[in-house]
């Protein structure tokens, strides 16, 4: 019979939570203690001894109040400002981060790398390199929660959200959805392995032969009748994608955006909506249930990798560096 | 205070329960205390049917395959305990039950200031909940009580319009009896009862009917988004017709957030009438007590997004929500600190409604000390969607709300129905109640940090001995709640006569005659002196 008291730790970002977790339960049990210590102890010393007894009235005391106001306040500061940091310190993905792109779907994960490799339910990632997930759900909202590394983001339609993690310890570990989702949620769970880097290098080269992730992106950009308009040399019908990714885009409404996944993803569904200046609205189609959000995710890896002048195919993520990165730095251009 | 004192003989005096006969001298009612005692049926029939619902999920995970209902049954079953639950228990349980039988009497008022408006809150809470019945009979609803889009808009294949239209309508009832509250308070205290002396209880009913009347028209709006979405198209919520899912959670949060302390203000204002009644001593810290109620209904409108921590959320909205929500637990705490003041140098005695005072702050204190934990922006991220998030809000509302309805259900039902229930066995089932929702519900939170989501079915098998545990302590729980059912209705026979003041408790409920005439006091009262005044105890009675 198993009875797990503590979670396994497969990161160091998991062992901080944990440590804040140690914490947090000390402080509740000291003032649990404190609190049901002192009841106890008025409840016995000052019990009722005869009927008639009639105690003197203590109206109140303003410091008293004062102090237990303030004291439980500062204590509580400290909770507020060790999350905040951890969750700071965590919310932006370093740029070194191997990518792998999710969709959750009922009731599965599907999962691409950018070699191209593909799996449901399962996700590899090598250990001492940060691994960055780009979520994307095809129909309700799911979580993609790993209690191992302790951390989880909600997968919203419509949305592009993102996750990292750089675990330290080789294993297999739960992977759950944790947002409801409808009849199989609680079937939508899988397994995360974190291997030696050597090990993921065999296990990718042991994935799949159709092509990278921007390959298979570029056949969909030419299948779709992208090319038509998106001239990669001169201008088109619509404007060159060449240096797109991660460049500042001028809109006809004046206002200026970074071209991100988001943005992508919506003026491949919604052309409309942040239209490029100098261009007229209605010229191009929405694709919108023409393509799902996997096809989506290869045709952004296929035009960032436009953005860097790299040929499709070139790998993308594995060959860099592997200095794991002690914190977040956003990165708001290409590299 | 001022009133003419009865005799404790019950038998011939004629009170609001004898006045008239017949079931339309209940269905047309528009005294307080019989609409409050409609509601005490009517809420405690969804308590029941909720409760067969837990008891359901907790027999489906005794085991980890999911082997007893099918997934699409188990998403129905917690879906229907957490909509009956909440919406139909938990928002009206103290509010329209004692809430209605007590706040007139505890300000020298004949009744509520809109008596034919109270009586059709209660209507439109039962159609709301026949709605709601209606869903489950024909089918049932999965989408979880918190109807998230656009799984409820789109996806869902069950009765979830039917379902929303039932809380929708009985919002309407949540609204109608906070307005009364909040005019009676204002207009119908007796002379000298001024806002100083005001019973903290309804200081607390008082704060709860601000949040009924500001919030719950919010999440009317939000479920008739929704009910549009579903039945026409219209893109609000789900993205492939243009919507955003997130907007429907900021909404719903908006008021479900504030609903939280819909459920618990009334509980503390229990808790603070059974500590001083108990201790025989007045409150310490009046003031704080019944300001840290108005405190936490206008800053409990602020913290909503701390449910929304990993759905991509700006990090400084986080920042926000998270600061917020530690401030909101000031006032809680304030609360506890002074009960506990309370009780110093006090003549405390252990009957019954005070046992559930203590059970109250004990329960309370872990649920609100485990909220902070939530509310810790990186702690929330591993523990959100668990079954931490589960331990946590059953310490707070049935840790916290039920067992100060039991407290006020032993409490009040002398004066309620004159008659005593048994002790012993008040006192046998509080500690069942207390032993065995902890036993319940605290595996939940080891649970949770193990990793077990909310809402599974089917769950890793290595979580199979904390769930048995649980399970094995939701029975004795469940047990806990069917005998204080059974005395109680032996009591409306057998007990014995209860007289006016059982507990020698202050407050001017308390010296009408048990149970009271149908306009509650002979005349009206002129209060003279502070809420609590127990060392004033004989001689400033009879006036």
């Amino acid at each position: 019979m198993q009875l797990p008291l503590w979670p396994e730790a497969a990161s160091a970002v998991a062992v901080d939570i944990d440590h804040l977790y140690i914490y947090l339960s000390l402080v509740s049990v000291v003032m649990s203690i404190l609190i049901f210590g002192v009841i106890f102890i008025f409840a016995v010393k000052y019990r009722r001894r005869s009927e008639s007894e009639i105690p003197q009235p203590i109206h109140g005391s303003l410091r008293l109040e004062i102090a237990w106001s303030i004291i439980p306040f500062l204590v509580m500061l400290t909770f507020f400002w060790w999350g905040a940091k951890i969750y700071f310190l965590n919310a932006v993905p370093p740029p070194n981060s191997l990518d792998v792109y999710v969709v959750g779907k009922q009731w599965m994960w599907k999962l691409q790398y950018p070699g191209g490799q593909r799996e449901i339910n399962e996700l590899h990632a090598p250990i001492g390199r940060p691994v960055k997930l780009t979520l994307a759900s095809e129909d309700v909202i799911h979580s993609f929660f790993i209690p191992a590394l302790r951390i989880k983001h909600d997968v919203v339609p419509g949305h592009y959200d993102t996750m990292w993690f750089t675990a330290d310890k080789p294993g297999r570990y739960h992977l759950f959805c944790a947002e409801y989702c409808g009849t199989e949620h609680s079937g939508m769970v899988g397994w995360v392995t974190i291997m030696e880097p050597k090990d993921y290098e065999n296990w990718l080269a042991g994935g799949g032969n159709s092509g990278t992730m921007a390959e298979q992106g570029e056949r969909l950009f030419e299948q779709l009748g992208c090319s038509g308009c998106h001239l990669l040399d001169r201008q088109g019908r619509g404007p060159t994608l060449r240096g797109l990714y991660g460049s500042r885009v001028q809109l006809t409404s004046g206002q200026s955006i970074q071209a991100d996944d988001a943005y992508i993803r919506e003026s491949i569904l919604n052309p409309n909506a942040k239209l490029t200046a100098g261009y007229k609205p209605n010229v191009m189609p929405s694709f919108q249930g023409q393509i799902s959000e996997e096809g989506i995710l290869q045709l952004v890896v296929y035009i960032k990798s436009l953005a860097t002048g790299n040929a499709p195919g070139a790998p993308q993520a594995t060959n860099q560096g592997a200095a794991p990165h002690p914190a977040a730095v956003r990165t708001v251009s290409a590299q | 205070m001022s009133t003419a004192i009865q005799e404790p003989e019950i038998k011939e005096t004629p009170n609001y329960l004898n006045a008239e006969y017949g079931w339309k001298s209940w269905l047309f009612t528009t005294d307080h205390k019989r609409i409050a005692v409609l509601y005490l049926i009517s809420i405690s029939v969804m308590f029941a049917l909720g409760g067969v619902f837990a008891m359901l999920i907790r027999l489906e995970l005794l085991t980890p395959q999911g082997d007893l209902v099918n997934s699409d049954t188990y998403n129905k079953f917690f879906t229907m305990h957490g909509v009956t639950m909440i919406f139909f228990f938990l928002i009206p349980s103290i509010p329209a039950t004692f809430g209605n039988f007590l706040v007139p009497m505890m300000i020298g008022a004949k009744d509520l200031a809109f008596p034919r408006i109270n009586l059709l809150s209660w209507y439109i809470y039962i159609v709301g909940a026949l709605f709601a019945l209606a869903a489950i009979v024909m089918g049932g609803v999965d989408t979880g009580w918190t109807f998230y889009t656009p799984f409820s808009t789109t996806y869902s294949n069950t009765f979830v319009i039917t379902a929303a239209v039932g809380v929708f309508i009985a919002g309407f009832s949540s609204i109608l009896t906070g307005l009364n509250f909040i005019v009676t308070v204002h207009k119908m205290r007796a002379p000298g009862m001024t806002w100083g002396r005001l019973p903290l209880f309804v200081w607390a009913n008082y704060a709860t009917a601000l949040i009924q009347v500001l919030g719950t028209p919010v999440v009317a709006i939000t479920l008739a988004l929704v009910g549009l979405e579903r039945a026409f198209h219209i893109g609000i919520f789900d993205p492939a017709i243009g919507g955003d899912p997130i907007l429907f959670q900021h909404m719903f949060w908006f008021y479900s957030h504030p609903a939280v302390y819909i459920m618990i203000l009334p509980g503390m204002g229990v808790i603070s009438e059974l500590v001083t009644c108990f201790s025989r001593k007045g409150i310490f810290g009046y003031s704080f007590i019944a300001g840290s109620s108005l405190g936490i209904a206008i800053i409990g409108f602020l913290v909503w997004g701390h449910h929304m921590f990993v759905t991509g959320m700006s990090m400084y909205a986080g920042l926000y929500f998270s600061f917020l929500t530690m401030i909101v637990a000031v006032p809680s705490a304030i609360k506890v600190f002074n009960w506990t003041a309370t009780m110093f140098r006090g003549s405390i005695s252990y009957e019954t409604p005070m046992l559930y005072a203590f059970g109250f702050i004990g329960l309370f204190t872990i649920g609100g000390l485990t909220g902070l934990f939530l509310g810790t922006l990186g702690m929330d991220v591993h523990l959100t969607d668990t079954y931490f998030v589960v331990a946590h809000f059953h310490y707070v509302m049935v840790g916290g709300m039920v067992v100060a309805y039991l407290g006020a259900m032993h409490f009040w039902w002398p004066k309620i129905t004159g008659r005593m229930y048994p002790e012993g066995w008040g006192k046998f089932s509080a500690l069942l109640v207390f032993a065995g929702f902890n036993l319940t519900f605290f595996p939940q939170f080891i649970l949770g940090y193990l990793g077990q989501p909310r809402r599974y079915h089917a769950y890793a098998p290595e979580f199979q001995v904390l769930n048995v545990m649980s399970t094995a302590g939701a029975s004795v729980l469940g047990l806990g709640f069917v005998i204080p059912l059974v005395y109680f209705l032996w009591s409306l026979r057998f007990g014995k006569a209860a007289g006016n003041n059982p507990w020698g408790a202050k407050g001017l409920e308390w010296t009408t005659q048990s149970p009271p005439t149908t306009f509650n006091f002979d005349e009206t009262p002129i209060v003279t002196e502070e809420a609590y005044e127990y060392a004033k105890h004989e001689e400033a009675h009879v006036g």
